[in-house]
């Protein structure tokens, strides 16, 4: 495989707190091939969105990069770039959708010139053209009467018409990289699937590889390639898709997989780990799951796991797991 | 949006009819006609003049009711100082001031001139410069320049108008002699010359509590979702803070630029009587100092009225700047 | 009268006790007062010391003096400087051994740490007065306007309909006079005094308070809790008094922090104007401006008072800065 189109290493974000600084992020590692979707699920907290935030150097105040994060993309140290170029990349070459479409958009400005402003941002075209191509793009992505809909408010669109403008916004210069940052939970369960549906399109036709967060295995089954699963500000395992799901090997995810509701157990209780998350600033030494975990044993407490190759395309950050390959 | 409009109308109407309602409470039922004329005439006054000063000014009406002319001529029931009252204050037709007898239109028409050429550069300056500055000290914030901004803020608010006027009048124009100390002169050449103490001073006064309220309000926007939005395209930090933060964070600020008129008003009468600028605020401490009640009257009842007429326009550029509230 | 002023006094230290003590039992007061005092400290010492002295300048007896004075009630402050001997003939600078004007020397030289004013009185003297007067536009004033405007508040939040409608009225009418405007036409038409005054600045100051408190009770009454309390029959009243009145505490307090320094603020205003508080710092502002265009100037008349006046209202604007962070964690955060 060649070089990856997205690469963090050691990713670390902190925020002021009372007492010194805490921290929401904690050494993450992930890798994104480019045209590759790459799902990240976790618990809501685990830090997600901020993972999210800070491949697009937008983590909000008082939260700071840790110095020794690196984040690779397209070969370039993204979190040394100067600002100027960073904004050409914001928008440019990454994409990025919302949680809630209700109020991600300027609530005083008409939905077309939002998409024409991402746009003109980044190329120099004339106002007209710009609004030819927006309404061009809101043909793509499934908005009805386009033409019309270019001049509505953000109040007069309804929830999955905005997410589909957010899209339309994200993916207008054809970005490399799709951020979307648990972009149906906010919607109805009807137009969830149509929206996944559009965003899986809209990266197949334009060869964007695609981060999605969730905490819906159902998103993860129907569009990620693979697999990462994060728990209080770190990555505990990652995979390809069908190995993960039908093998996953950190206890972590064997308890979430277990609590999906299932048609097939329809009438037993809903299996769910016992314990709640940590707050960031109050996880627990070492292993930060042992706590919680049903298979915790004394390495857990003492000592941090590493990340454990499982198979050529599954690693897991867990004591068991290491000491099941090393038997 | 008309149904809107026309209700907020008849509010407003409503709520002018209030104001002269309680003027007519305070002005003919706490203090009354008797006391006024006595404190017009003096109080050794042949009981004569008093009688007449009474008539002349139309003070020797019943209150509320007039019976003297008979059961059958029905018009003049309503020949009473209540009546009167309405009638004077719905058609604008003021009368004579208690102290001086002058027409207190003609003296309205002359305060007016002079009193805008003090609030209105004042008033645009202001608002320029509170929204110029609270923009920089949150676009800065938690930095030093925003606390200094907020200290500024907080000291200047600690001080009393009164001491900067005072003060003002001292440093600037008897110690450095730039400006005149105080006069007015409706010549177009030299006013810039009398008004640039009393804008100054007026500036001053009124940074405050504007800045610190317009900087929270830009705060509040620049935490929303849709700002983050703008960053995630590209957009540098003039294009979030001019073309989204100011343009959503001016819905709120409108509604304080109106509250800012009664404000201008009463500031302005301090600055006005200081200054020697014969304007409506000078007309209004003159009016207190010679006890002349129906000058003061009008004064209050143009206050409000300016108030309320403010208000709806704000509520109504409000409904006009907001789409969410003008497309509904 | 001057017993009715020390059994005021004494009700009010005993009123303030007791409202400590009880919010010393909720964490939530323990906590907030414990991070004020962290913040605030010089603040909080400031505005001490100057309740002291309003203290020890409102209780007050008669006898112990000599002449007039004798048969006069006369405060701690009074006692201590003793005005009626502690005095010259007129003006004398700071620290003087001869009178300003003349040069005589004076009865007391070098005891007037500040000077005297044009009538020979000691200037800190006059200044520390003031104190207790500022302290009672303030104090007295909301005396009269929370009670009245949390019923009113309350209740229209609470009940709505006819009642709000009529309240909110109310509310729209005095707001829409310019306030100055109205402070004038009242105590134009009340007469001047301190009591007038102060009811003049109440009917001001009334419609922030009632406008605060609707608003949270609109906001509380469709809180959960107070939804169920109302589903297992709790009666209005006690809904009213357990669970809508605690809650607007914080802000109360807040509010009538603010409202205390702009009356302050506002009573110089009306000093000059000729309608103001006898014995204010307003007033000494006023007696005192036209010796600034004196030569040599006569600086501490005036400096005296605005120093005073400025000191408590910045100490107290700065507590209610402070008690707002604390109490909304949202401005906490913007502000940290
Ligand atoms: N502005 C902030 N200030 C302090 N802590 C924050 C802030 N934003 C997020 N956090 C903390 O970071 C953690 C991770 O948040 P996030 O990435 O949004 O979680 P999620 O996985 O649900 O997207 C949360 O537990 C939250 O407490
Ligand atoms: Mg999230």
């Amino acid at each position: 495989m060649s070089a990856p189109l997205l690469e963090i290493d050691r990713l670390a974000v902190s925020f002021r707190a009372e007492r010194g600084r805490v921290h929401v992020v904690d050494r993450v590692q992930l890798a994104l091939a480019a045209g590759e979707t790459l799902a990240l699920v976790g618990e809501s907290g685990c830090g997600k969105s901020i993972t999210a935030l800070a491949i697009m150097r937008l983590v909000p105040r008082p939260g700071l990069i840790e110095a020794e994060s690196r984040i690779c993309f397209a070969g370039r140290d993204l979190l040394s770039l100067p600002v100027a170029e960073m904004r050409n990349v914001r928008g440019g070459k990454i994409g990025m959708i919302f949680q809630e479409p209700m109020t991600s958009l300027n609530p005083v400005t008409r939905v077309g010139a939002q998409v024409e402003e991402a746009i003109r941002l980044h190329a120099k075209v004339p106002a007209g053209e710009a609004r030819r191509r927006t309404v061009e793009l809101f043909q793509t992505v499934g908005i009805p009467d386009s033409g019309i809909r270019v001049d509505a408010y953000p109040h007069q669109l309804s929830g999955g018409l905005k997410q589909r403008v957010m899209i339309a916004m994200a993916m207008a210069m054809q970005p490399r990289l799709l951020i979307c940052d648990e972009p149906t939970t906010a919607l109805d369960a009807t137009i969830r699937a149509q929206i996944l549906e559009l965003i899986r399109n809209m990266a197949t036709t334009t060869g964007a590889a695609v981060l999605l967060i969730t905490h819906d295995f159902g998103v993860v089954n129907a569009v990620a390639d693979r697999v990462a699963v994060m728990y209080a500000g770190q990555i505990v395992e990652e995979g390809a898709r069908e190995e993960l799901l039908s093998r996953p090997r950190h206890p972590y995810t064997q308890g979430l997989l277990r609590s999906i509701p299932r048609p097939e157990a329809r009438g037993n209780r809903l299996e769910e780990i016992k314990g709640v998350v940590p707050r960031p600033g109050q996880w627990p030494q070492a292993c930060r799951f042992h706590p919680r975990c049903p298979h915790a044993f004394d390495r857990c407490r003492s000592e941090t796991p590493a990340r454990t190759v499982v198979s050529p395309t599954q690693a897991a950050w867990c004591h068991l797991v290491d000491e099941e390959a090393r038997a | 949006m008309v149904v809107y409009l026309v209700r907020r109308l008849a509010y407003g109407v409503l709520t002018v009819f209030g104001v002269m309602l309680l003027l007519f409470v305070l002005f003919f039922g706490v203090t009354n006609p008797d006391d006024i004329a006595r404190k017009a005439v003096g109080e050794r006054a042949m009981p004569e003049v008093y009688v007449q000063w009474k008539k002349n000014h139309g003070y020797d009406r019943p209150m509320f009711l007039n019976t003297e002319h008979g059961v059958f001529d029905g018009r003049r029931y309503s020949d009473t100082l209540l009546f009167e009252h309405f009638r004077r204050l719905l058609s604008f037709d003021f009368g004579r001031s208690d102290n001086g007898d002058e027409p207190i239109a003609r003296r309205l028409r002359e305060g007016a001139g002079p009193s805008l050429s003090l609030t209105l550069p004042l008033f645009v300056l202001g608002l320029v410069l509170g929204i110029g500055i609270a923009l920089l000290a949150a676009f800065f914030r938690e930095t030093y320049i925003d606390r200094a901004v907020l200290l500024v803020c907080v000291v200047t608010m600690s001080v009393a108008g009164l001491l900067f006027i005072i003060g003002g009048q001292f440093l600037v124009g008897l110690l450095l002699k730039w400006f005149p100390v105080s006069g007015f002169d409706p010549n177009a050449t030299v006013i810039a010359r009398f008004l640039a103490l009393p804008v100054l001073i007026g500036l001053v006064m009124g940074f405050g509590p504007d800045v610190r309220l317009y900087r929270t309000v830009f705060l509040e926007e620049m935490n929303r979702d849709y700002v983050r939005t703008a960053r995630a395209k590209g957009a540098g930090d003039a294009r979030v803070m001019l073309a989204h933060v100011l343009r959503n964070a001016l819905i709120p600020i409108l509604t304080n630029v109106v509250m800012a008129i009664p404000f201008l008003f009463t500031g302005a009468l301090l600055l006005e009587s200081f200054f020697g600028i014969p304007g409506l605020g000078s007309l209004t401490v003159d009016a207190l100092n010679g006890n002349d009640f129906a000058m003061l009257r009008t004064m209050v009842y143009l206050g409000a009225l300016a108030f309320i007429a403010g208000q709806i326009l704000t509520d109504v550029s409000y409904a006009l700047a907001d789409p969410r509230v003008r497309l509904s | 009268m001057h017993w009715l002023s020390n059994i005021t006094v004494v009700l009010l230290v005993l009123g303030s006790v007791w409202v400590a003590r009880s919010a010393a039992r909720s964490r939530f007061w323990r906590e907030s007062a414990i991070e004020l005092w962290r913040r605030r400290r010089l603040a909080i010492l400031v505005v001490g010391v100057f309740v002291l002295i309003a203290l020890l300048d409102a209780i007050s007896w008669i006898g112990g003096g000599e002449g007039v004075a004798a048969y006069q009630p006369r405060t701690i402050v009074d006692r201590i400087f003793q005005p009626d001997t502690f005095r010259e003939a007129s003006y004398s600078a700071p620290l003087a051994k001869v009178a300003f004007y003349g040069g005589q020397p004076l009865d007391h030289p070098g005891a007037h740490l500040l000077g005297t004013d044009i009538l020979g009185r000691d200037v800190v003297y006059r200044a520390l007065k003031g104190v207790r007067v500022a302290l009672l536009i303030g104090v007295f004033t909301s005396l009269i306007v929370i009670p009245l405007a949390l019923l009113f508040g309350v209740t229209a939040g609470y009940f709505g309909r006819r009642l709000d409608d009529g309240v909110f009225f109310v509310m729209t009418l005095l707001a829409s006079v310019p306030s100055l405007l109205l402070l004038i036409a009242l105590i134009t038409v009340l007469g001047k005094g301190t009591l007038q005054v102060c009811f003049a600045l109440g009917v001001t100051s009334w419609v922030g308070f009632c406008r605060l408190a609707r608003g949270e009770t609109l906001k509380l009454r469709e809180a959960d809790y107070v939804s169920a309390a109302r589903a297992l029959g709790v009666s209005d009243f006690r809904i009213m008094m357990r669970h809508i009145l605690p809650n607007l505490a914080h802000l109360v307090i807040i509010t009538f922090a603010l409202t205390f320094t702009g009356l302050v603020l506002t009573e110089t205003i009306l000093s000059y104007l000729g309608i103001g508080i006898d014995g204010s710092w307003g007033q000494m502002i006023d007696q005192a401006r036209n010796e600034l265009s004196r030569t040599p100037v006569i600086w501490w008349n005036i400096t005296a008072a605005a120093v005073l006046l400025f000191v408590l209202v910045l100490a107290v604007n700065t507590i209610a800065d402070a008690m707002r962070d604390i109490a909304d964690p949202r401005t906490r955060r913007e502000t940290q």
